[in-house]
């Protein structure tokens, strides 16, 4: 019992007298010890930006996800979401980690005190037009077979992305993306067995999954239009142009609908990158204020 | 009463796991380097899984197992690469999840630098039931009680169980 009282102590005060900020992702900074350098020739305010734009990605995607816990069709399958969110909610600390480490923060910081560790800043205090995910995880979940869709979508764009993290410049870029690529060929294949199951399965699945589908396609017109900033990176050797993965992508989301009996709609025209660029739909402003009101409410409140 | 050891590594070595408390963390491959640097104990440790909740945990026992064997300056770093791999669960780590009725990992797929090949079957992983020993069991689900484990469930004695999943 004394240990335990002295482990919670630790946990409480592990960075200052005052006590933990109260609405944290962790009692620890995930990048602790871990060597921060910038690659020699880098911008650090592109590689920042670069972070926020593969973080929030999965901070945005893990809240939707989220907002199936307690709803899943089946236990088992709440607590799969909920996995899948986790693991997406650890890529996001390390990358939003990453970007504070090289002093992006937008105004978060204007926001935020001094006590609460960047990651949370950047979570908790930045507006709408400062995130920098694409359209395809801000959507509105949609039904089950809507949301396996997506997953399934977004989690192979992300796998062939992460995959060619691998080999980045960044050696932190590169750490996270091969941790992220064991994690994510999980969460895409998990997917991708629900969708072959609510295609080929029942007349309603079928319907359903077949809607999901539609609805879908047309949110993945911006995936692979690059911005100035990822061009610059990919030239580099930091960052990956998401036009290569479209191939991948393509093959891989066509073999899985095929498999599904499910029609593959039209792949959308290329559209310009907004997301990356902070222009959002008012969805955005709904699911920040879920995942940012109380902590704007109480940006002091410590326990 | 505790054995006061004089080696920081000793002594790093006997810190458990929060989640699972009969495999420390040498157990289970999480302790990557005990080591002294000018008088500071400095001790790296790797997550499991990026959204691994356990550890700040981890680091607060650690100090904390550290501190009470005499050693006032710690410090312990994360190290991220390579990444966490199950095929670093010790053969110790594997026979304590066993005997706490937890079925232990196989190989890990091999990572290339390619892309990932899809895998749409049921996954070919196979897991003996580790309360009856029985060789014929299911998966019921790839992810379980924490991101580490599947779930699934002997076709002989019809309990369900939990199995570290090959990462």
């Amino acid at each position: 019992m004394a240990h335990e009282e002295t482990v919670y102590d630790a946990l409480t005060n592990a960075h200052d007298d005052a006590g933990h900020w109260a609405f944290g992702t962790g009692f620890d900074e995930p990048l602790a010890g871990v060597d921060t350098t910038v690659p020699d020739g880098v911008d650090p305010a592109a590689l920042g930006e670069y972070c926020l734009m593969l973080g929030d990605d999965a901070l945005v995607l893990a809240q939707r996800l989220t907002q199936w816990v307690t709803a899943a069709p089946e236990l088992e399958e709440e607590v799969a979401i909920a996995n899948v969110a986790l693991d997406l909610l650890g890529q996001a600390r390390l990358l939003l980690a990453r970007a504070g480490s090289v002093g992006v923060l937008g105004r978060s910081r204007d926001r935020a005190t001094a006590s609460i560790p960047d990651e949370d800043a950047l979570a908790y205090f930045r507006d709408p037009d400062e995130f920098r995910h694409t359209a395809l995880v801000e959507a509105p979940n949609g039904d089950f077979a809507q949301t396996m869709i997506r997953l399934l979508a977004a989690s192979t764009v992300r796998l062939a992305v992460f995959a060619r993290l691998r080999g980045s410049r960044d050696p932190v870029l590169a750490a996270i993306a091969a941790k992220g690529v064991n994690e994510l060929a999980y969460h895409r294949d998990h997917a991708a067995r629900w969708v072959l199951r609510l295609g080929d399965g029942t007349p309603e699945s079928h319907r359903r999954a077949q809607a999901g589908a539609d609805a879908v396609w047309p949110l993945l017109a911006e995936t692979f239009a690059a911005t100035d900033l990822e061009l610059r990176l990919t030239e580099a050797g930091i960052a990956v142009d998401p036009s290569e993965v479209r191939d991948e992508v393509v093959g891989v989301l066509t073999e899985v609908l095929e498999r599904a009996t499910l029609r593959v709609p039209a792949w959308p025209a290329d559209a310009p990158p907004r997301g990356r660029l902070g222009e959002h739909g008012p969805e955005l402003a709904e699911l920040l204020g879920t995942l940012q009101g109380l902590a704007r409410q109480h940006p002091a409140a410590t326990w | 009463m505790n054995v006061v050891l004089t080696d920081p590594r000793a002594v790093a070595e006997t810190v458990t796991d929060p989640e699972l408390p009969t495999l420390t963390l040498a157990d289970l491959g999480v302790l990557r380097d005990v080591r002294v640097v000018n008088g500071t104990v400095v001790v790296e440790i790797t997550p499991t899984y990026s959204g691994c909740p356990a550890m700040g945990v981890m680091r607060a026992d650690l100090l904390h197992a550290l501190h009470e064997a005499g050693f006032p300056e710690v410090e312990v770093r994360t190290v991220l690469s390579p990444a966490w791999s199950t095929d670093w669960i010790s053969e110790d780590g594997r026979r304590k999840l066993a005997e706490g009725g937890i079925a232990p990992p196989g190989k890990a797929p091999v990572r290339t630098t390619g892309p990932v090949p899809l895998q749409l079957g049921p996954s070919r992983r196979t897991a003996a039931c580790p309360l009856c020993g029985s060789p014929d069991t299911e998966e019921l689900s790839e992810f379980s009680s924490t991101a580490c484990k599947a779930l699934r469930r002997c076709r002989s004695c019809r309990e369900p169980f939990e199995h570290v999943k090959e990462i």
